[in-house]
């Protein structure tokens, strides 16, 4: 069983809501990233979701947008993020997917990647740029080495649409809290809970959801309808504001504390 | 004929884009299949551009630039259209299309400012608010372009990540129609982006070749041996290209050689680029060994991209059309010499293709040879760049 199945049954069990924390790799720099990985399962983070880091992020905003730069200016590759997950992975057993683009995975090789991943331990991947129309390529690679393909689903979605996204994901549903790019909003869209339960309706796979989610209060209240939440911006900024500080580490981690405990 | 259903150009094309925009594709998809088959949309547009653009625009035979080339050369005049180049073609078409399904917003992208100032003039006919992303540095080397959208009515609004040129102006405007999908219509300006763009794009554009074949026809009785044209995301080209597509007529398209293709500050996708993934198709495209976008570099804005519409590339794999490259410097030799011998001063992006078609390929060629290029705009926007460099 991969290890994000395996992630929801324990959840299930405890009746606990996922949290899934982003970060990007190499932002400030990958030695920093691999210490904020053990600090953010430490502090409850359930699943890991780590950026690889594209020169045109066009699904996020300005702080994610930042983040990737950073971590481009320090050289971060796919083979560098594979390297750094192969040496934490006999320490940790927490999920860990990629979010990146299309075209890293393209240009890298499908083959390639999915056995890569595999072999260095990595769970699966989000591509916010790849519909189910243009995954199965990825996804009959993937779904023979148990790696799992995480789609998009958004408010826009038709439900025609949410079948195929539905049918063609593994893992979880990754499900996106409003029309726009990534970043922390102070307001989110009040139909999300009421799309959430018509999206649970139609699937017994673990529907996340993530765009927007900053504080402690929107965790709690969005955690209710949904299997898990998943904060990215909001980590980030801490990071960009404390880089090069010694306690950038301590100051992610109660940031993430905070998030988990209001469930 | 191509794309398939899947947006597909032999492999070429498709759709990757966020789910936040798949369904506004599907629904843009199937306003344009039927707006097409309505002949009231089709008269409605064929009007616009016979008495607001000015179409048909004249095929000129250039005698002088001939005679120096030895060779018959052909200029479809679409420098002469309203606002100066061939992309109100296509703007007129798709705010036509917004206005029928109901879009009270448009946005747009712009690299030399020939798209947005189209947009713009469109969305100002149809009394449509109009945002024009554009690069910080095409606001500051086509200050002309960015005042007259100004007074059309649009906002431009700068884009200072990345590349600060064409293709970050795209990102940013992908990322607000992500946003406001719902409102919006983003009116993109070449044969690129996500199906059904590519295939709209050039079928809006294809006028230019319909046009030129029937005119080529009454002067000379015969097809052209060669089209010239020059590619930047690719729409004058295969506008121009498109009607030829199943004649013996052989297609050059000419790409941005910048500083040079040796010194990797070009924009020559076609020529030196791998296929991959960019603004929602799969092209070809430049980038590093892991797969990062590259930063094109042209002397002309409108060429500054490093990506390539997915029909080109298809063109290229089946071996349809030749693609060629020509540098900065040989482009403004090409704008000199079309304003010294034939009285016209055309855009730098379009001096490529004169520079080609008289420099390179007539030199190649026996007298009776006919060479079609497709003069996409005229040269008022670069007036500026062009004082500081001669």
């Amino acid at each position: 069983m991969n290890r994000i199945d395996k992630k929801f049954r324990e959840l299930k069990k405890k009746r606990e809501k996922a949290f899934i924390a982003f970060i990007m790799a190499g932002d400030p720099s990958l030695g920093v990233t691999e210490k904020l990985i053990f600090e953010l399962e430490k502090k409850g983070a359930d699943i890991i979701e780590l950026g690889v880091p594209f020169s045109d992020p066009l699904a996020d905003g300005p702080t994610i947008q930042r983040s990737s730069q950073r971590a481009l200016r320090n050289k971060v590759n796919l083979d560098k993020v594979f390297g750094l997950v192969k040496k934490i992975r006999p320490k940790t057993q927490a999920p860990i997917v990629f979010l990146t683009y299309y075209n890293l995975i393209y240009h890298y090789g499908l083959e390639k990647f999915v056995s890569k991943a595999c072999s260095c331990g990595v769970d699966g991947v989000v591509i916010p740029d790849l519909p189910p129309e243009e995954s199965k390529p990825l996804r009959d690679i993937a779904g023979k080495n148990n790696f799992a393909i995480i789609h998009l689903a958004a408010p826009t979605s038709s439900r025609a649409r949410l079948r195929k996204i539905l049918a063609a994901s593994r893992g979880f549903i990754y499900y996106v809290s409003l029309t726009g790019t990534t970043g922390a909003r102070k307001k989110l869209p009040l139909e999300i809970s009421k799309n959430l339960r018509a999206i649970k309706m139609m699937t017994k796979k673990p529907v996340c959801v993530g765009f927007g989610i900053s504080s402690p209060a929107q965790v709690a209240k969005i955690s209710g309808a949904a299997d898990g939440v998943i904060v990215g911006s909001a980590i980030i900024k801490i990071i960009e504001k404390n880089r090069g500080r010694k306690d950038l580490v301590n100051k992610v981690g109660n940031f993430v504390r905070r998030l988990k405990c209001t469930r | 004929m191509l794309p398939d259903k899947n947006g597909r150009f032999n492999g070429f094309g498709g759709k990757f884009v966020p789910e936040t925009l798949m369904s506004a594709l599907e629904e843009l998809e199937k306003a344009y299949k039927k707006a097409v088959r309505e002949p009231r949309f089709k008269r409605k547009l064929d009007e616009l551009l016979r008495t607001y653009a000015g179409r048909p625009t004249p095929l000129y035979f250039a005698k002088n630039i001939s005679r120096k080339a030895g060779v018959k050369i052909f200029l479809k005049r679409e420098d002469l259209l309203h606002t100066g180049a061939h992309k109100i073609n296509n703007t007129l078409g798709q705010i036509l299309l917004a206005v029928r399904m109901g879009k009270s917003r448009i946005i747009a992208e712009t690299g030399a400012g020939q798209h947005g100032v189209a947009t713009a003039t469109a969305a100002a006919v149809f009394g449509l608010p109009c945002e024009v992303y554009m690069g910080i540095e095409d606001i500051e080397r086509q200050a002309l372009n960015v005042f007259k959208m100004k007074l059309l009515g649009a906002k431009v609004i700068p884009v200072y990540s990345g590349s600060k040129t064409l293709k970050d102006a795209t990102n940013e405007a992908i990322r607000d129609w992500v946003t406001n999908v719902r409102t919006t219509h983003y009116v993109l300006g070449s044969v690129v982006g996500p199906h059904p763009y590519p295939a709209m794009v050039r079928d809006f554009q294809s006028i230019i070749g319909r046009e030129t074949k029937s005119q080529i026809l009454k002067y000379e009785k015969r097809l052209p041996d060669y089209m010239v044209a020059c590619v930047g995301g690719g729409s004058n080209s295969i506008g121009f290209f498109h009607a030829f597509f199943k004649s013996k007529t052989k297609f050059i398209g000419v790409e941005a050689g910048g500083l040079g293709l040796a010194t990797g500050k070009h924009g020559a996708a076609l020529c030196k680029g791998k296929p991959g993934i960019l603004h929602g198709s799969k092209s070809y495209l430049l980038q590093s060994k892991d797969g990062q976008i590259h930063i094109a570099h042209s002397i002309s804005a409108g060429l500054d991209y490093p990506g390539v519409g997915p029909e080109h590339s298809y063109y290229k794999k089946i071996g349809r059309a030749q693609y060629v490259s020509v540098c900065d410097k040989e482009a403004l030799e090409g704008f000199r010499m079309l304003s010294e011998i034939e009285g016209i001063i055309p855009a730098l992006e379009p001096s490529h293709a004169i520079y080609y078609a008289v420099k390179k390929l007539a030199p190649k060629l026996n007298k009776n040879k006919i060479v079609a290029v497709c003069l996409s705009g005229r040269g008022d926007k670069d007036i500026d760049i062009i004082k500081g460099l001669l």
